[in-house]
């Protein structure tokens, strides 16, 4: 009964978002004010549907409804409470399912925050996003419809795949999807613009804190990603250049460089047709993301053949809302005249640079995730593009970024001096030299050239960043009042770009001197590592709720003092027969120290893999300051204001009224 | 439910596969040539896994690899050689790093070509501004400054 109730209200969600793209349109072409309102209220009831069906999917897992198709197929008796609510998401349908609603949270956000953009620019915006929203629905009814039943019902689960039953999996997804489909309102408001031919300082204000906010997540959800990677998958990467990957990485790249093309064009009102395009392009990787990884072609172009009904409308799906937005853009955006001129010594000048880079690194990942489909659909052979390949192609393309990041936040918008530029760098510069050449042999007593050039670049992007802050409170008598004066949009932005700068300090060192190890221990056997000890102590069974393991205990001196004891684990799950390693991981914010349970060889004895990790933890500190720089951002004042001006324009209204 | 059908339905997690690889004897490598093993491999990828290179995978397959790259380098081969040998027997398929020829000239010089194209689409643009400015003489930032204190 409820997996029906799920699927009806499903249908329902369908019904109303149609509703939602087609009576507002109309009401813009016939000046009828009422009828822009459905676009409101259609995204809100679109919303409370699509999560009255996600809470029946919940339900049905929660009972282990194994009359459901899809609950049968990703749970298991013995799954624990945690992991059968989050695998809603562990699979194809669910997965769907979680990206509509989060499609549907953001329209009805939109229609909540957003009450005062003028109401055919509302109506336009709530529209595209309900025919997005018909798109998905559709696709999840047509093919992958999670309510499927089960005849004859199963007796017990198969199980959730063991990689996904992990504290990762109940936050990674949501987190990333958030971000990953919020470009669809920046997406929506492009659309409105060029469908109503307006597209000014205001439209870029609406823009920005939704841009933000969807960028924020998406950083949030790939730092949580690599760090799950690195837990979980047990040898030790954060990073694998792996086509899901890159999906998600490309519209990161250019929801970035969205953000400050979309502060060019508020600031000075150039760079117009530019942004709308970032606009488009991002949301438009988003979808090609989840047509690459929903569609099977990743695993091979013929395995998209063998499952057409999925990969087809996708991608006919993508071809129409691409063809749609790009014919609007070649049709309408020439009509937007940029009326000042950009110099590149100025900051709008630096950030089209940056754009160009972003962009271009983006491109970059796109044409290394592609080219062996394309080389194998024209039967030119089978070729694999993988880490070497993107790192001798992508660092050069992002690094010249961290150079744009340190002037770009010491120069002036419009036109900035010379003089000023190099007085108020050279000493950031002076810092950055004398620090990047002491910094790795003060910590691994050896240097190399690429060590230098990564802190040089760490240390510029910081001590530029902090330049910026400084500078704002040369002038001032009282320096802490200071402080509490700038502007929290720009503490933001330099709380960003200081992350950036600490996300490659930590790279660089996790690159170059990271030290593995395959050992072969026996209990009471120890082996140095790097100035760590690491002894086995033993290795003992035990039974999880749903799998079996072997734990081991590994003691790790340093100096002869006892700096860790790690158990990482060896685990075989009982529904699907797998073995997985759980890593152990002892860190401090310098240095990881990572231990993975390999396999049990003769004679009692167990290989293991160890290894030594420096800075690693920078990496992510870096993602997460990332985003809670846009969290700063977005909370700044202006938009608050804005908010509260909204409220008592409203409030005069109902008292007219 | 196949292996495919398991990879499938996990978006943009991070899709890789079951146990570490066994332990390779790699102890008999030392200094230089054990750095190159490690290089070595992790650049080859395991034919029969999901995207994993043989360093990650612990397929038979991708053993008999890592064993034959340790013997190969034993023996004195060099890496070009090395390479030359596995696809010789594997096909390009077997490098994550992509020769370059006349299928892959693209992959490798089209993003940098694309950066060339966008810096040359980028300096034009800053140009055109400037002419325009001199062919109007009107400073639009002072013209949008009067206006916006007219406004206030």
């Amino acid at each position: 009964m409820i997996p029906e109730l799920g699927h009806f209200a499903l249908l329902a969600a369908l019904a109303v978002a149609l509703i939602q793209v087609i009576v507002p349109v109309v009401g813009v072409l016939r000046a009828r004010p009422r009828w822009m309102e459905v676009a409101v209220s259609g995204a809100q009831a679109q919303l409370l549907l699509i999560v009255a069906a996600y809470l029946c999917l919940t339900w049905s897992f929660v009972t282990r409804d194994w009359s459901v198709a899809y609950v049968a197929a990703n749970s298991h008796s013995q799954l624990p409470l945690m992991y059968r609510i989050s695998a809603v998401w562990g699979a194809h349908e669910g997965s769907m399912l979680l990206w509509v609603l989060m499609l549907a949270g953001w329209g009805g956000a939109v229609s909540v925050f957003s009450r005062r953009l003028p109401r055919d620019v509302l109506a336009l915006t709530l529209s595209v996003l309900g025919a997005i929203s018909v798109g998905f629905l559709l696709f999840i009814l047509l093919t992958s419809n999670p309510f499927d039943r089960n005849f004859p019902v199963p007796t017990d689960g198969r199980d959730l795949n063991p990689l996904l039953q992990d504290p990762g999996l109940v936050i990674h997804p949501p987190l990333l999807y958030m971000g990953y489909v919020g470009f669809s309102v920046a997406f929506a408001f492009a659309l409105a613009a060029l469908i109503s031919g307006r597209m000014d300082a205001a439209w870029t204000r609406w823009t920005r804190p939704w841009t933000t906010t969807a960028w924020l997540f998406l950083t949030m959800g790939i730092t949580l990603g690599s760090w799950w990677a690195y837990n979980e998958l047990g040898w030790g990467g954060w990073w694998f250049w792996d086509p899901v990957e890159n999906a998600s990485f490309m519209p990161w790249l250019v929801g970035t460089a969205l953000i400050h093309s979309l502060a060019v064009t508020e600031k000075r009102g150039v760079l117009k047709s530019w942004t709308l395009l970032l606009a488009i392009l991002a949301f438009s990787l988003s979808l090609l993301g989840t047509f690459l990884v929903r569609s099977g072609v990743l695993v091979s172009v013929h395995a998209f053949a063998t499952d057409p009904a999925r990969g087809v409308f996708i991608l006919g799906f993508l071809c129409a809302v691409l063809g749609v937005a790009f014919l609007l853009y070649a049709w309408r955006a020439p009509s937007l005249v940029n009326d000042a001129e950009i110099s590149l010594m100025s900051r709008e000048g630096l950030l089209l640079l940056n754009n160009v880079f972003l962009v271009v690194a983006a491109a970059a990942v796109l044409i290394g995730t592609l080219y062996p489909l394309v080389v194998d659909a024209f039967k030119l052979g089978k070729i694999s593009v993988g880490p070497p390949y993107f790192n001798a192609v992508f660092l050069p393309l992002a690094a010249p970024l961290g150079v744009i990041v340190g002037l770009a936040s010491v120069i002036g918008w419009k036109r900035g001096q010379r003089g000023e530029l190099v007085r108020r760098l050279r000493w950031p510069l002076l810092v950055a030299v004398l620090t990047s050449l002491a910094l790795p042999w003060i910590l691994h007593r050896q240097t190399q050239v690429a060590a230098i050039g990564g802190s040089l670049l760490a240390v510029w992007v910081m001590v530029a960043t902090l330049e910026g802050i400084w500078h704002r409170l040369r002038n001032r008598d009282n320096r802490w009042r200071g402080l509490l004066q700038i502007p929290r949009g720009v503490w933001g932005m330099s709380l960003a770009h200081f992350a950036l700068g600490v996300w490659i300090l930590g790279v660089t060192f996790v690159s170059l001197y990271s030290i593995e190890r395959d050992v072969r221990l026996g209990p009471g056997d120890s082996v140095e590592l790097s100035g760590y000890t690491y002894s086995l102590i033993d290795v003992q069974g035990y039974a999880g709720p749903n799998y079996d393991a072997d734990r081991a205990r590994v003691e790790v001196s340093h100096d002869g003092k006892v700096v860790a004891e790690l158990s990482p684990e060896k685990r075989r799950y009982r529904a699907q027969g797998s073995v997985m390693t759980e890593a152990a991981v002892d860190h401090t914010p310098f240095r990881d120290l990572y231990v993975a349970l390999a396999e049990s060889l003769e004679g009692g004895d167990w290989a293991l893999r160890i290894y030594y990790k420096p800075m690693m933890r920078l990496v992510w500190l870096g993602g997460v300051l990332m985003a809670l720089g846009g969290i700063l951002a977005v909370s700044d004042r202006r938009y608050r204001l804005e908010r509260a001006a909204q409220r008592s324009a409203v409030h005069a209204a109902e008292a007219v009224a | 439910m196949t292996l495919r059908h398991v990879f499938a339905g996990l978006m943009l997690g991070l899709v890789m596969v079951f146990a570490l690889p066994s332990m390779a004897q790699s102890k008999e490598l030392e200094g230089a040539d054990l750095d190159r093993y490690q290089g070595m491999i992790n650049q080859l990828r395991c034919l029969v896994c999901q995207n994993q290179t043989i360093a990650d995978s612990n397929a038979p397959l991708a053993q008999d690899l890592r064993e034959q790259v340790r013997t190969q380098i034993q023996s004195g081969r060099s890496d070009a050689e090395i390479i030359e040998y596995v696809t010789a027997r594997y096909g390009d398929f077997v490098l994550y790093r992509p020769p370059f020829k006349r299928s892959t000239w693209l992959l490798w010089v089209g993003p940098f070509a694309l950066l060339l194209g966008a810096l040359a689409i980028a300096v034009s643009l800053m140009r055109r501004g400037r002419q325009r400015r001199e062919a109007t003489a009107v400073d639009p930032d002072r013209l949008r400054k009067l206006l916006d204190e007219e406004s206030r």
